[in-house]
């Protein structure tokens, strides 16, 4: 009996006191709102919303309702994190891969760049690049064409779009070609484990990945056209390209800047996953005769890629979290949209506080279960 | 079977390819530099596209005919061996040098040669290089915020004192160590708290602390002289009664009237700012993050359920948002949670956010040194008969602590980048004031050098304590 006691009776303190604080709070919320005369709910969401968002990937304006300026906010949040995850992924490995690099000059150009950046504050970094670099960029008519279809400009970039005819078709053929890449590979490993040969996996890859999209071209009737971004006088001294696609300089700004800085610590991930590897391995793997590719690629990267996913897992969480600094560049991400302007217009600061926090836990956690899933798949398996 | 070998140095061959490598080399870096520096251009006759390519053309084969296997030349064989192995990593190495000397005159030439000193209006930054002076004009702001002028000793007096209050434990003996940690972890963040908070914001509730803080003071400083036996009551009983005879019998309201010291006028929080606001935010949440991490960690690896529950479920709910929404949460929400009339500071709202935050991290560190540790350890220190709070302060968290320095030193450099941050709660440190500043409009467009300065600043700030934490691993590194 008394042993049974001494189990339950710190949980129980514990307990109480998390559930007073609690009460305490919504207690004192509540009297709060009543005085205020403020409800909750979350009714809100659906009321017109009659504020505009400079940059959105769905169409939105004043008319539509808080629930799509929610939308808006995330698309462009999710749009931020998933550039920057790539960027920031190719950069990480590149310089991870030269740190290690027996050049000295290459080694200490990589250590130079990871050092540099990783200790200079993020948000110092997004308004150098906003406010100081990307300012002195030219105005739209002085703006020199880089490969005659790219205009950088103050205003921002404006890239070609792209005009597609048929375009599910040459969607469905890539598709197709990667389903068949996949079945190409898994046939190739059987062949490998029950015959001993190898079939050129990568060549017939590369050629399906080509081969594929072309042949809806000749065939499937898809058509491609570009429309070029061109110079539009508005007014004496005001310029504007229209046509083509412009990304906001608060994007380009953010992206860099996060890329950047993230790619520092992936860099370091790999760096640090590459040298776990023991040197035997590699040794190993030349005296059974592996060309250095093939050592690369069937013995330290498998192993290696072990160590540098579950840190790289929480670089990739930092960067998702990190956009949220777009706030401070106003680049209309989910922040700035929703716990700023529509908190400022409804006044619902626990809702939309929760909301947003909500979110961002959700967009963390299933961050984390995609990777802690290819984690598992390329781990041990232990029989 | 002959081998094409006219183009490939040997032994025998040796001198004339080192010759014509290293002249051809030379001839490049020559050229690139002439160009970068002086504007001249060697090889201006030829087509432009040529031109560009040349250097780059000349120096690789300058690099391949000079590269051999072993040439007993030592400066040959290390340059060989460094950054000339194989073409590729000739070509690397190549740009890479082309790269530092194109880049060194603009830089040179913005940071120094052109940028303008002296003066303290913007009309003397004509040149195209940065404007320092515009960072000397506003020195005190991006240093001290919105504090005013004549009251700025009062920021410098208290770091200096929190700097002696905490070099304690550099002076102190073994034996005494034992009793800092007491010190450490209880009543030195209470007395840097209230000494910082008080003291720069100033008014009379000082002097009610003061007391404490001059007791503290003065029994610290007896206390290296008494015997080591005694330590222990003498800490628990004179810095009370020093407090006590100061506060009653010592010092009376009519001497503090005669000093002058009362004229300590009130400066709210708000004012605080620039880069001492960035060190006291930093160095709060240090001290509050730590203890209150580690008890989260403990309470992750507890075996009550429920204890570990609530741990995990605090630990991943501050993990899984950005700070950001943390100091709105703070700034807009935390309000409504507190009775009407009871008001919380912003600067100790961001405090207690940016701890919170901080401290979810700082228990993830902790948890995997507590992991890494074998079972053996845990087993051996329950066999002698230590209870759970005895385990883990002598045995446990001494070898765990030690485990994490890297972890725990990463997470307290992210803390310090975070403060910018707190721009979000409306408090300006140095990145704040320095945005307040590109606005005003007698000092329009000198924002990149506002941000280049901050960035040094900072850099070495986290560089140091990187390098620090660093030295603190290599120093507590014990084989086991």
């Amino acid at each position: 009996m008394n042993f049974k006691l001494k189990d339950i009776v710190p949980q129980l303190i514990t307990v109480i006191a998390v559930v007073l604080v609690f009460g305490f709070f919504t207690y004192n919320a509540q009297i709060n709102m009543e005085n205020r005369g403020i409800d909750f709910g979350y009714g809100f969401l659906s009321q017109e919303s009659s504020f505009d968002v400079q940059f959105s990937l769905i169409e939105y304006d004043g008319s539509h309702s808080y629930f799509r300026a929610y939308l808006v906010g995330l698309l462009n949040t999710i749009l931020v994190s998933v550039i920057g995850i790539i960027i920031a992924t190719i950069l990480g490995v590149i310089v991870g891969i030269a740190r290690l690099s027996p050049n000295y000059l290459i080694n200490k150009f990589a250590a130079f760049y990871v050092e540099f950046f990783r200790n200079i504050p993020l948000l110092l970094q997004i308004f150098f690049w906003y406010f100081a670099a990307l300012r002195a960029l030219p105005l739209p008519q002085d703006a020199e064409a880089m490969f005659g279809v790219f205009f950088l400009t103050i205003k921002g970039l404006y890239v070609p779009a792209f005009i597609w005819q048929n375009f599910n078709i040459f969607f469905y053929s890539i598709i197709a070609a990667i389903i068949a890449i996949i079945v190409i590979r898994a046939h190739a490993k059987k062949v490998q484990e029950n015959q001993g040969k190898q079939i050129p996996v990568f060549l017939i890859s590369i050629g399906l990945i080509f081969i594929l999209p072309l042949l809806s071209f000749l065939i499937g009737g898809v058509r491609l056209s570009f429309e070029v971004p061109v110079l539009k006088q508005l007014a004496t001294t005001s310029f504007i390209y229209e046509g083509g696609v412009s990304l906001p300089p608060e994007l380009i700004a953010l992206t860099l800047s996060l890329s950047l800085y993230t790619a520092t610590f992936i860099a370091e991930c790999v760096r640090a996953g590459i040298q776990g590897v023991g040197k035997g391995q590699k040794e190993a793997a030349a005296s059974i005769g592996l060309t250095p590719n093939q050592v690369l690629k069937l013995v330290i990267m498998p192993q290696a890629l072990r160590i540098i996913i579950p840190p790289t897992t929480n670089q990739y969480l930092n960067l998702t979290k990190n956009s949220s600094l777009a706030a401070a560049i106003a680049y209309p991400d989910l922040v700035l949209v929703f716990a700023g302007t529509a908190l400022m217009q409804t006044g619902k600061a626990i809702e939309i506080v929760s909301i947003t926090m909500f979110t961002y836990l959700t967009l963390s956690i299933s961050i984390s279960i995609l990777m802690n899933w290819y984690n598992k798949k390329i781990a041990i398996q232990e029989k | 079977m002959f081998n094409i070998n006219f183009l490939k140095p040997d032994r025998s061959n040796l001198n004339t390819f080192l010759y014509l490598g290293s002249f051809l080399f030379f001839i490049s870096i020559l050229d690139v530099f002439l160009n970068s520096f002086f504007k001249l251009n060697l090889t201006g006759f030829l087509p432009n596209f040529l031109s560009f390519l040349l250097p780059l053309v000349l120096g690789f084969v300058g690099l391949y005919f000079i590269r051999i296997e072993y040439s007993g030349i030592k400066n040959l064989d290390l340059l060989n061996k460094h950054i000339n192995t194989n073409n590729f990593n000739a070509v690397l190495s190549l740009l890479i040098i082309f790269i530092i000397i194109k880049s060194m005159p603009p830089i040179l030439s913005w940071f120094v040669i052109d940028a303008s000193f002296a003066g303290d209006t913007k009309d003397v930054c004509t040149g195209s290089g940065a404007c320092w002076t515009y960072i000397k004009v506003w020195m005190r702001r991006f240093m001290y915020g919105m504090y005013p002028n004549a009251e700025q000793w009062r920021i410098n007096l208290s770091f200096v004192a929190l700097v002696l209050l905490g070099s304690v434990g550099y002076f102190a003996t073994d034996k005494f160590k034992k009793y800092l940690t007491l010190y450490y972890v209880v009543i030195y963040p209470l007395i840097a708290f209230l000494f910082i908070f008080f003291f720069i914001s100033g008014g009379p509730v000082f002097f009610d602390f003061s007391y404490g803080i001059i007791a503290a003071i003065l029994s610290i400083i007896i206390g290296f002289f008494i015997p080591s036996k005694f330590k222990f009551y003498y800490f628990l009983i004179v810095p009370l009664a020093l407090y006590v005879i100061l506060k009653y019998f010592l010092f009376f309201e009519e001497y503090i009237e005669l000093g002058k010291l009362d004229g300590l006028n009130w400066v709210e929080t708000g004012a605080w700012g620039g880069l001492s606001l960035t060190f006291i935010i930093s160095f709060f949440c240090l001290i509050f993050c730590f203890p209150i991490g580690m008890a989260f960690a403990l309470g992750r690896r507890s075996e009550f359920p429920l204890i570990r529950y609530i741990s995990v479920g605090f630990i991943e709910f501050w993990r899984g948002v950005p700070l950001i929404t943390v100091l709105f949460m703070s700034a807009v929400m935390f309000p409504m949670f507190l009775p009407e009339d009871f008001f919380i500071d912003k600067l100790v709202r961001a405090i207690i956010a940016i701890s919170l935050f901080e401290a979810a991290y700082v228990a993830e560190v902790i948890r995997g040194g507590l992991q890494a540790l074998p079972r053996g350890q845990y087993e051996a220190a329950k066999s002698l008969g230590m209870g759970y709070w005895k385990m883990h302060i002598f045995v446990i968290l001494p070898q765990a602590l030690k485990l994490v320095i890297p972890g725990i030193a990463n997470t307290f450099l992210a803390l310090v980048k975070d403060t910018p941050l707190i721009f979000v709660v409306g408090l300006l440190e140095i990145v704040g004031m320095l945005n307040l500043a590109k606005t005003n409009p007698k000092w329009l467009g000198f924002a990149m050098e506002g941000y280049v300065f901050a960035a040094i600043i900072f850099w070495i700030i986290c560089y140091a304590m990187s390098k620090y934490s660093y030295n603190l691993e290599q120093k507590y590194k014990t084989d086991r």
